[in-house]
């Protein structure tokens, strides 16, 4: 398989995509949102670009009374609907042939027996070669039973010279005991190398972007510590409410849901030294390093802020409070917007807080890390001049409108010596045109190819929670979540924690 | 967006570009490269569709010089640029400008070209149809890292090619191979699954398609083996076969858009292998501006070859051949003849 062995591969030919070797994919939860949505679209968009292996296969597994047609009916209305590249014939003639449906309850022997028939017959009809991956997503409560289900029934290993791939989504656990059961449970039957866990913001190509921003560049990292940078603050505002999801939501909060996974995995990336390699294992090694060197502050009810949101008028529509929300319990205290600060105790970023914000119901959706510096040390400028001047700013825009923004000052034209803030943008055409790929397309075809840098480990995942679980812990005992008016950007409490320090939100 | 501007200069254009952008409010967007397209009145305006399509994935600045030497002596004689800008949303995401050099000015394009450059941007030049024998020395081409060519729009394809191979120097390409990059992918990826030694190798397609000349000198370069050309009606490429020792490794398009992978020891399976359009060829090409070590080895094991051995294919020109290259994923080439209406009917069409 190596570059060596195959005398049409030259590493100088850089045309060539990487294209994922004989290969299937076995969806478990197939009926649900994000199959349809993401996943079916994501391999049909892979397909039409190219990039998966002649004879790859979907299969499906859920509890419907389906034929393999229907199933590939859905997938093809799904794919109709949701795919970002145009719908070619042929392309899904390719992708249809390889499409089974195995229905079955997770704890049904026979269903696995026919899954594993399924797979054999993959293998010989579609030259599959016994590579697979499981994706599992269904809700973390059903993953020890169809892992073990798939061990038992020998699916877990391929024969030799083959491999055998779990996906997986979050939530990984709900706090660090949790997460290491779930790593157990997987482990015992994937070997760690083999499990692959989803957080589509790692496929993002500005998330991608912010280690080309910082080191291929030169002039960036120089200002990149304590000497320059007064803060950070790094944002993930939703304009929706919970939606549907309130079974799911209520007891887990903002924090759980977003700060613990996609937000601490940006202050990573953001903070982290720079890897040896972009290889998994150089990146693991360094986003580990500045995650074990992450703090919480002493004082947790200063510095930590949760609030709830309160029914209110969200963009010129009249929305409920979350307390009314469908199926939510009246009193409960689950977070729908978090706040906090972390510092990083390193010589690169000691006394520079990490503001960490999130929320549902915010003024829009938006998710952006800016990194704030210092003001200038000595002005020569008379203090009227600058009075309107802030601090420079270096904004990674992450979605929507993906792009850079760096925030400088600037003389206003004229005979007087003015000096406001002006912004200097950079949005990358790839990222405003149906041409750039979806984030789980990227994934899917890392898992495919086994690429692991853009996963966050086991290891991530549960310092994660140790960073995380002595807030929730605060939360529990302390108060109740503050109510903030839906359409706006959070509680008051999250101003005030910020004037505190003497700083304030950048408004994204 | 569309400002007019006759007889005038590059600095008016340069001038006007910047008041275009001011008054519809937007700043320049980053963009990220100059294109420059080199062609007739007859050809531009595919050309430039192609070119806005692509320039979503990659915002630039396109300049279109459209040569108009005259016919008569006195046309010929007399100078004068004629300028067409476009900003905003209908120029794609970037800026466009189209040149119209009239008379003896056709012949210094390089002249108007450079100031319109965007600072410190890589430039690209595109030639849609008819380019020159030594791109990389070309007026036009010397300001560029990347210089596009196509040897399926000319009138003597495979010969084109040779000349490529030739006077190759690098930043040179050719759309023609990147015509390729899918099937020699699906190829490649063939070869991943098992090492198989192959023997000798058989391309076939129509006949003065660069492409599968040019797929068979790249076969034939990587593995060292003699490649046989067969001649079939099209359309493009319609098969590649490699013998191994365990068999036949055959990739067999016949329909143009869904081909049959065939491997020993393994099932037949399907691939779509669709023939692509210009715009996304172009953006392909767009994407990576470091010369192609690749294509050079592939082009230039065509000349070593030719050179010797007289060439696999017939290089005949032909009204035939003519037709087969014009339905090559685009209409490049227009007869002659009706290149005179099509020259008042593109006009008006891009006037609007």
């Amino acid at each position: 398989m190596t570059d060596a062995a195959n005398p049409l591969r030259d590493a100088l030919d850089r045309r060539l995509p990487r294209i994922a070797g004989p290969s299937g994919l076995v969806i478990f939860g197939v009926t649900g949102d994000l199959s349809r949505k993401k996943l079916m679209p994501a391999v049909y968009d892979l397909a039409n670009r190219g990039l998966l292996p002649p004879g790859f296969s979907l299969v499906g597994f859920a509890r419907r009374d389906w034929e393999h047609e229907d199933f590939a009916q859905v997938v093809h209305d799904s794919v109709k609907e949701h795919a970002r590249t145009p719908f070619r014939e042929e392309v899904w003639e390719q992708l249809s042939q390889g499409m089974r449906f195995v229905p079955g309850v997770f704890d049904d022997d026979e269903a696995f027996r026919t899954l594993k028939s399924t797979i054999e017959e993959l293998d010989k009809s579609r030259g599959t070669g016994g590579n697979f991956a499981f994706y599992l997503s269904v809700p973390p409560k059903f993953f020890p039973t169809v892992v073990s289900q798939l061990k038992k029934h020998g699916l877990s290993e391929g024969g030799a010279g083959s491999w055998r791939r779990a996906v997986i989504e979050k939530p990984f656990g709900h706090d660090l005991p949790s997460a290491q059961q779930l790593n157990a449970v997987v482990h015992d039957v994937f070997n760690p190398d083999q499990v692959f866990r989803i957080d589509h913001y790692l496929g993002k190509e500005t998330v991608q972007n912010i280690l080309a921003l910082r080191f291929a560049n030169t002039m960036f990292e120089p200002l990149w510590n304590r000497s320059y940078v007064d803060h950070v603050q790094i944002t993930m505002a939703e304009d929706i409410g919970i939606g549907g999801r309130a079974g799911y939501y209520d007891g887990i909060g903002s924090a759980r849901d977003v700060i613990q996974n996609h937000l601490l995995q940006l202050l990573a990336l953001t903070a982290m030294e720079e890897p040896a390699s972009f290889g998994a294992k150089a990146l693991l090694t360094e986003k580990l390093k500045v995650l074990n060197a992450v703090r919480l502050p002493r004082e947790l009810g200063k510095h930590t802020v949760r609030g709830q949101y309160a029914a209110g008028w969200q963009g010129g529509e009249k929305v409920r409070g979350y307390l009314e929300e469908e199926g939510i319990d009246p009193k409960s205290k689950t977070d729908t917007y978090a706040a906090m600060r972390l510092e990083i105790d390193n010589r690169r970023w000691a006394g520079v807080p990490f503001y960490l914000r999130t929320g549902k119901r915010l003024g829009r959706r938006v998710t952006e890390i800016a990194v704030v510096f210092q003001r200038a040390p000595y002005s020569p400028f008379d203090a009227t001049d600058t009075q309107e001047l802030g601090q420079n700013a270096l904004v990674i825009r992450v979605q929507p409108d993906e792009g850079i923004t760096i925030r400088f000052g600037s003389k206003v034209p004229g005979t007087q010596m003015e000096i406001r803030d002006v912004t200097m943008d950079f949005a990358y055409g790839e990222s405003f045109t149906e041409s750039s790929p979806e984030a789980y397309e990227r994934l899917l075809l890392d898992v495919l190819l086994g690429d692991a840098n853009l996963f966050p480990r086991h290891q991530e995942v549960e310092r994660s929670w140790e960073i995380l679980d002595p807030v929730e812990r605060y939360w529990d005992k302390h108060g109740k979540p503050e109510q903030y008016a839906a359409g706006t950007w959070g509680p008051e409490a999250a101003d005030e924690m910020l004037a505190r320090d003497g700083r304030s939100w950048r408004r994204p | 967006m569309n400002i007019d501007l006759t007889d005038t200069t590059s600095s008016q254009i340069n001038t006007t570009l910047v008041q275009a952008r001011r008054s519809i409010g937007s700043p320049a967007v980053g963009m990220v490269l100059t294109l420059v397209i080199v062609t007739d009145e007859g050809n531009h305006y595919d050309a430039l569709k192609a070119a806005s399509e692509a320039s979503k994935q990659h915002p630039s600045r396109i300049l279109v010089v459209i040569r108009r030497p005259g016919r008569s002596p006195r046309d010929r004689a007399m100078a004068r640029l004629d300028a067409e800008v476009r900003v905003g949303s209908d120029s794609g995401t970037g800026e466009t400008v189209l040149l119209r050099m009239h008379g003896e000015l056709a012949s210094h394009a390089y002249s108007v070209v450079l100031p319109l450059l965007l600072p410190d941007a890589p430039v690209v030049v595109w030639w849609p149809d008819d380019a020159p024998e030594h791109p990389s020395e070309d007026k036009l081409g010397t300001l560029a890292q990347r210089r596009i060519t196509d040897a399926s729009a000319t009138e003597d394809p495979i010969g084109t090619l040779r000349l490529r191979g030739r006077t190759y120097a690098p930043g040179d390409t050719d759309l023609s191979w990147t015509r390729l990059t899918p099937w020699r992918s699906v190829l490649a990826a063939g070869l991943d699954q098992q090492s198989l030694k192959v023997r000798s190798a058989t391309v076939e397609g129509e006949s003065h398609n660069p492409s599968v000349e040019l797929l068979a000198l790249w076969l034939a370069e990587r593995l060292r083996v003699h490649v046989e050309r067969k001649v079939t009606e099209g359309p493009g490429i319609t098969a590649v076969r490699m013998q191994t020792a365990d068999g036949e490794i055959c990739l067999d398009r016949a329909d143009g858009a869904l081909a049959e992978l065939a491997v020993p020891g393994q099932p037949d399976r399907h691939v779509a292998l669709h023939r692509r359009g210009t715009a996304e060829l172009i953006a392909e090409e767009l994407r990576r501006l470091d010369p192609d070590e690749a294509y050079e080895s592939a082009v230039q094991y065509g000349t070593k070859e030719h050179g010797g051995a007289g060439g696999g294919s017939q290089g005949a020109k032909g009204t035939r051949a003519r037709a087969r290259s014009q339905s090559e994923e685009e209409s490049a080439k227009q007869p002659a003849a009706a290149k005179k209406t099509a020259r008042s009917a593109t006009k008006k069409a891009a006037k609007k």
